[in-house]
């Protein structure tokens, strides 16, 4: 009897097993190379494990002691991985400017010398003498940091090691990321304001009326993300068939800027997530029973306060579900604010694609996207407990 | 007097479907009408009509001697109760009686007043707070039905709104509607497919087939005497008897019935000898004996018995002719097979036109 239901339950992990493998594959091993990348910061302790034991007993007052300074000597003479060596350069050179010329000139001395014991690196460069360099190689031994995490919110630590704020015109990751939520917000209210009258035709009507007008929210769901935007791209530009058409009946004079700011981005966007909007609230008005319109008529409601009081609550849901769904999706949006929006309406998916693709910086990458994760869990949670909240019961 | 609610030749089509055919029809203020018919009869149509969900092709609806039929639901003052109660799932039974209120305008400190006074009537003050969803099913129903009497409407109409509940409880239900009924002096259209339902609760039933109404009367005459071959079948059981009358003498028919029997049958008008005719002759009203009591006897054969708790129901027959007849007990010791006299009276024997 055990034996069987064990073999029962193996028989169902196989069946499952590729996609629990897919999942952890191309799901769980990036999310946890993101999470690592942002926290992890071992690329100097790796290359100098004997300087990073040596420098701990320092205490940052004067010139560490000449045990670090032979630990260093012996670490970069035995630094043979050139690509490592490159990375720990860049990150102490980001800690303190200079490092990169000082190292250049000691490592080459240092490999040249023929014996460890004797080398002076004070003789080598005086530089060493500057105890903000060591001190920049104290920081950068611990092997986790909360470095990036603090940048991605425009913090840092000063000094004394107490958190404080970036300076103002250094850095815009908050500033960044409240235009990624203030774009998603307007999107996500234009998708409501166009989707909810929307939905609401479509399910009253029947028939060939009602597919046709489902088939032209979807259809667009089937096409690239990168053809609808461009399709924008070519309506939107200023001798693009919108300004064209405003021009030809005469409404305007001079092309409207509707491309390449704020305005271009909401109005692709909400196009593109606007099947986000009107399936969800779709599903929750066929399911809202007929006769309750007729019984609010029935009891004295006109039309307009039978929609308030009756259809507009019970479409809530709907609506709730439909706006989180697409204010999640609009946070991470990239492609489409790159290519129609201005230098000020770049989302916060593009500031991550900066540092990962741009400059290398996978730290910070993983920081930011850390946290629009972050945002975006918080987003289903509240989600999900919408969802299932019970809806209208069965009659 | 003129009659409350009056449809004058009011006929309905979808497309080429003629639902509601010519339609007369008086209810006078005060009365219990059941609008009774098997579905697609066309009866629902025509509470939607006078509710005012759907407009007619043709004809006229007055209330009160006011042609309605051109006016919205909300202005026409009529409480309607639903099928599935419609009540509003997210409103909770106090908001849901409070709803016709607000739609009337009434003063807030009314409006809570008369919500508990309503709630009293049906001793549900208790469930105020509650959700819909969280009633039973005969509570959803009485709050829906003092949802359409708080706000005193001219007429209530109800959409088969007892469908939805089982047996035990629908007949109490039946019997708290009766007593709104006579208490308030209410007048209510009822839409019915179910016959016991409309024979125990209405002042009158009407009786649709095909989008006709085929008699209009008060539930014993409809039942007693039905006129037409539908009602007959529609309404109970009935042994449906065609026959040739023999002669017609003062009101009597003389029928033969085919076997050798003949029986005697109160003749409506428009009945001459040598016709053929059908007649209705309920079961209940045979009775079973060794010899022949009143005027009608048929010697007839036991085949079947059936036994229904409160009642048997004996399957009688002689050659081709057959009858189904039902009493409280067999009195001696019939069996199947055992011969049995027939005894009705000619006034039990109704024609039928067709």
């Amino acid at each position: 009897m055990k034996a069987g239901v064990l073999r029962e339950r193996s028989g169902a992990l196989l069946l499952v097993l590729p996609v629990l493998v897919f999942m952890a594959v191309f799901f769980l091993w990036p999310l946890w190379a993101m999470v690592t990348a942002a926290f992890v910061d071992d690329a100097v302790s790796k290359v100098l494990p004997r300087t990073a034991a040596s420098i701990v007993s320092w205490n940052g007052q004067g010139v560490p002691s000449e045990a670090a300074h032979k630990a260093l000597v012996q670490d970069l003479r035995a630094a043979t991985d050139e690509q490592a060596l490159g990375e720990a350069v860049r990150r102490l050179n980001s800690a303190a400017s200079g490092f990169r010329t000082l190292l250049g000139r000691t490592i080459p001395a240092v490999k040249a010398a023929s014996d460890p014991a004797q080398v002076d690196l004070l003789a080598i460069d005086p530089r060493w003498k500057d105890t903000r360099f060591w001190m920049a190689l104290k920081e950068a031994m611990p092997p986790y940091t909360d470095r990036n995490i603090l940048a991605a919110v425009d913090m840092k630590r000063d000094a004394s090691g107490s958190i404080v704020l970036e300076a103002a015109d250094a850095s815009a990751h908050r500033l960044i990321m409240l235009r990624t939520l203030l774009v998603a917000a307007m999107v996500t209210i234009a998708c409501a304001v166009i989707g909810l009258p929307y939905a609401m035709l479509a399910a009253s009507l029947t028939g060939w009326k009602r597919s046709v007008l489902l088939l032209a929210v979807v259809l667009p769901l089937w096409t690239s993300l990168l053809v609808r935007t461009a399709a924008w791209f070519i309506l939107l530009q200023n001798e693009g068939l919108i300004n064209r058409a405003l021009q030809a009946i005469g409404l305007i004079d001079s092309p409207l800027p509707l491309i390449f700011n704020r305005l271009g981005v909401v109005i692709a966007m909400t196009h593109v997530l606007l099947p986000f909007m009107v399936l969800p609230i779709y599903s929750v008005i066929l399911g809202i029973p007929r006769n309750l319109m007729s019984a609010a008529q029935s009891m004295g409601a006109g039309p307009v306060r039978a929609f308030w009081r009756v259809l507009l609550p019970l479409s809530l849901p709907g609506l709730l579900s439909g706006s989180l769904l697409v204010f999640m999706v609009a946070i991470g949006y990239y492609i489409t604010p790159a290519l129609l929006g201005g230098a000020n309406d770049q989302m916060i998916s593009s500031v991550i694609a900066f540092y990962a693709t741009g400059t290398a910086n996978w730290g910070l990458a993983g920081a930011l996207g850390l946290m629009l994760l972050g945002v975006t869990t918080v987003l289903y949670t509240i989600y999900g407990r919408f969802s299932t909240s019970p809806q209208v019961p069965g009659a | 007097m003129r009659p409350f609610i009056r449809f004058e030749s009011v006929s309905k089509a979808f497309g080429s479907l003629t639902v509601v055919n010519a339609l007369d029809l008086a209810i006078e203020k005060g009365e219990f009408v059941s609008l009774l018919g098997p579905s697609g009869s066309g009866k629902t149509t025509i509470l939607m009509m006078l509710a005012g969900f759907e407009r007619p092709t043709q004809g006229a609806i007055y209330l009160d001697g006011k042609r309605i039929d051109h006016l919205p639901p909300y202005r026409r003052q009529m409480g309607v109760v639903f099928q599935n109660y419609a009540l509003f799932p997210h409103m909770s039974v106090a908001e849901n009686v409070a709803f016709p209120l607000e739609m009337q305008r009434v003063p807030r400190a009314e409006i809570t007043e008369r919500v508990e006074r309503a709630l009293d009537m049906v001793k549900l003050k208790q469930l105020k707070d509650r959700r819909p969803s969280q009633l039973s099913g005969g509570q959803q129903q009485r709050i829906a039905l003092t949802r359409a009497l708080v706000f005193e409407p001219s007429v209530i109409l109800m959409d088969e709104p007892l469908g939805a509940l089982d047996k035990q409880l629908r007949e109490h239900m039946q019997l708290e509607i009766r007593e709104l009924h006579k208490r308030l002096g209410l007048t209510i259209v009822f839409v019915t497919h179910d016959q016991s339902e409309a024979l125990t609760m209405s002042d009158r039933i009407a009786v649709f087939n095909a989008g006709r109404i085929e008699q209009i009367d008060v539930p014993q005459v409809i039942y007693d005497t039905p006129r037409t071959r539908f009602v007959a079948e529609f309404i109970g059981e009935t042994n449906l008897i065609e026959a040739k009358v023999a002669s017609v003498d003062n009101q009597v028919a003389r029928l033969s019935l085919g076997a050798g029997l003949s029986a005697r049958a109160h003749a409506g008008n428009g009945l001459s000898a040598g016709q053929t005719a059908s007649f209705s002759l309920r079961p209940e009203r045979i009775r079973l004996g060794a010899s022949p009591e009143g005027s009608n006897a048929l010697d007839m054969t036991i085949t079947d018995c059936i036994y229904h708790g409160d009642h048997m129901r004996v399957q009688l027959t002689r050659d081709e002719f057959s009858l189904v007849a039902r009493c409280e007990r067999l009195a001696g010791n019939w069996t199947v097979g055992a011969p049995v006299v027939a005894s009705f009276d000619p006034s039990d024997c109704t024609v039928l036109t067709q």
